[in-house]
């Protein structure tokens, strides 16, 4: 790997971490405000800037602000090694997991080389921070590893409620864990790979010429199993039990204050937006669409019109696809919200009950059905 | 004994159910942005009431801070007979008598001080309840903040300008 290469995957890198950071104070924004329409109430939008209404988009940053200058607190019993090094494993994986998710296809990202030396023409730059041909098991190993910050922030704590929180999350994560990694295993069937970037191309095609093969019509099984993980996964309701704020007042991060529980916080929403790309990568054809040729070389044609061409052209092109992955991943997002203020918390047992006794059961027949119809296709 | 609530079949196995859910706060959700667009005033979509510009009309009846209710000739009702200040259960009211002026001799005393320590109240109303005159009665005045302790300590002019602000209709 020559300079330039590590110059563009350093740039590429920083650009996509930003783009996914940014979307977390829209997110608690809307999380909040969308709570209040679903409850027929108008949400927090007193927030004023030098007299402006902002609709409520600045108490992100007011939060932000407010735990920046909070008094930065470590429990006198706390183990304070373990007490300071969970939330930097939750941040660290959050920020890891969607490193290996394409978000468009390689592009000839090159029309921006006008001006840089030649060598860098030749590199082709997949919209993707780390083009690693094993992303599912990346992606799932990283996941296993952000229950090691919730159970050391629940037992470093020396709280009652952080343990059972940590206690809690541990036997959650690692239950669901189970039944999310066997229902990845039909869509790794289907395409026989875990490069995620294969997986996405196997969706490109079309059924009878106009239905998308999106994995999630051959996966439905597969993928009702998988979305049930993903928020077990994510502590998000209905499968909060590790925060239950009415029994465990926060679960595993009540001993955090300031920036330390920011965070948390901050993982939180960014795995809800892994979650979600993750889910449309696997299960909804990623950055393509039917139509999406047709869409390309109309815009190519428009670009052309107003006197674009060559390079810059196929740049601007080429958002097409990253504009429908972020389309499709801001519906999963919404998603989640949306689910959060429908369904009420499940009972400790219902939940166990429910990751062993039906969704690793439903996963295992996943399987069975994707060979026996492997077999006979 | 816990009992079993009754589920139909589609409600046990949950997952139909899920969509119905959602069904319903997408109505909901989509409702209470109409209702936004309808303006600042809550309606049947959207119950928020923006308060400091948006108020709400207490219900009749609603018992908010008190006032000392004047005759036609605009005198002060009170006959200082401490009704009010006896059967108030948290003890509010301080009432200090003095005599009557001229003209009101039938009356022979008046409250010289009347004080109602709006920290204490409770809002109970007896003292309205116990007054034999009439010259006590609550207004449906809620906004009652204040920033010292001492403000809040309604006196007797205080009071009868209350009576004064609800004539004019202003609580």
């Amino acid at each position: 790997m020559n300079i330039w290469a590590a110059l563009i995957v350093a740039i590429k890198a920083t650009v996509i971490m930003v783009a996914v950071v940014s979307v977390v104070p829209v997110l608690v924004w809307f999380e909040r405000r969308g709570a209040g329409w679903i409850q027929n109430r108008r949400g927090p939008n007193r927030i004023m800037l030098f007299g402006v209404k902002s609709a409520g988009l600045l108490y992100p940053v007011a939060d932000a602000i407010k735990f920046a200058f909070k008094e930065d607190i470590i429990p006198a019993d706390s183990n304070k090694f373990y007490y300071l090094l969970a939330p930097m494993i939750m941040i660290v994986t959050a920020l890891l997991a969607y490193a290996v998710i394409p978000l468009a296809p390689s592009a000839p990202l090159a029309g921006l080389s006008v001006q840089l030396p030649p060598m860098i023409k030749d590199i082709p730059v997949p919209f993707m921070v780390a083009p690693v041909d094993v992303g599912v098991l990346f992606i799932l190993a990283i996941a296993g590893l952000g229950v090691y910050g919730i159970v050391m922030a629940g037992w470093a704590s020396n709280s009652n409620y952080a343990m059972l929180g940590g206690l809690r999350s541990t036997a959650q994560m690692i239950s669901y864990e189970i039944s999310m990694g066997l229902s990845v295993v039909g869509v790794l069937m289907l395409s026989g790979s875990v490069d995620l970037n294969r997986i996405v191309v196997d969706q490109t095609q079309l059924i009878f010429g106009i239905v998308p093969r999106w994995n999630v019509i051959p996966q439905i099984l597969g993928f009702v199993v998988f979305i049930t993980a993903v928020y077990a996964e994510t502590n998000r309701l209905p499968f909060d039990l590790p925060e239950g704020e009415s029994e465990i007042v926060a679960g595993y991060h009540v001993e955090y204050g300031s920036m330390k529980f920011m965070l948390f916080y901050f993982a939180e929403y960014i795995a809800l937006v892994t979650s979600s790309m993750l889910i449309v990568t696997l299960y909804f054809g990623g950055w393509s669409f039917p139509g999406m040729k047709t869409v390309m070389n109309w815009l190519a044609g428009v670009v052309a019109t107003i006197g674009i061409s060559g390079n810059l052209q196929s740049f601007i092109v080429s958002l097409v696809p990253l504009t429908a992955f972020f389309a499709k991943t801001a519906f999963f997002m919404v998603l989640f919200v949306w689910v959060r203020w429908t369904l009420p918390r499940f009972r400790y047992d219902q939940l166990m009950r429910l990751g062993w006794k039906v969704m690793l059961p439903l996963a295992l027949i996943n399987i069975v059905v994707t060979a026996i119809f492997l077999l006979v296709v | 004994m816990a009992v079993e609530p009754r589920y139909t079949p589609s409600e046990r196995i949950y997952f139909a159910e899920i969509f119905r859910g959602l069904a319903i706060t997408a109505r909901h959700f989509v409702n209470a942005l109409r209702g936004m667009l309808r303006g600042n005033e809550p309606n049947e979509d959207m119950w928020t009431i923006q308060y400091p510009e948006v108020k709400r009309t207490p219900a009749e009846g609603y018992r908010g801070a008190h006032m000392l209710n004047k005759d036609e000739d605009g005198h002060i009702k009170c006959v200082a007979c401490f009704m009010c200040a006896t059967v108030c259960p948290t003890g509010c009211i301080t009432i200090e008598a003095e005599e009557e002026e001229e003209g009101y001799e039938w009356k022979e005393k008046r409250p010289g001080r009347f004080e109602i320590n709006l920290l204490r109240c409770m809002f109970c109303g007896y003292c309205v309840e116990a007054c034999p005159e009439e010259a006590i009665s609550m207004t449906r005045d809620y906004e009652l903040a204040d920033y010292t302790r001492a403000d809040l300590i309604y006196d007797k002019e205080k009071l009868l300008e209350n009576y004064d602000r609800h004539k004019r209709g202003e609580i």
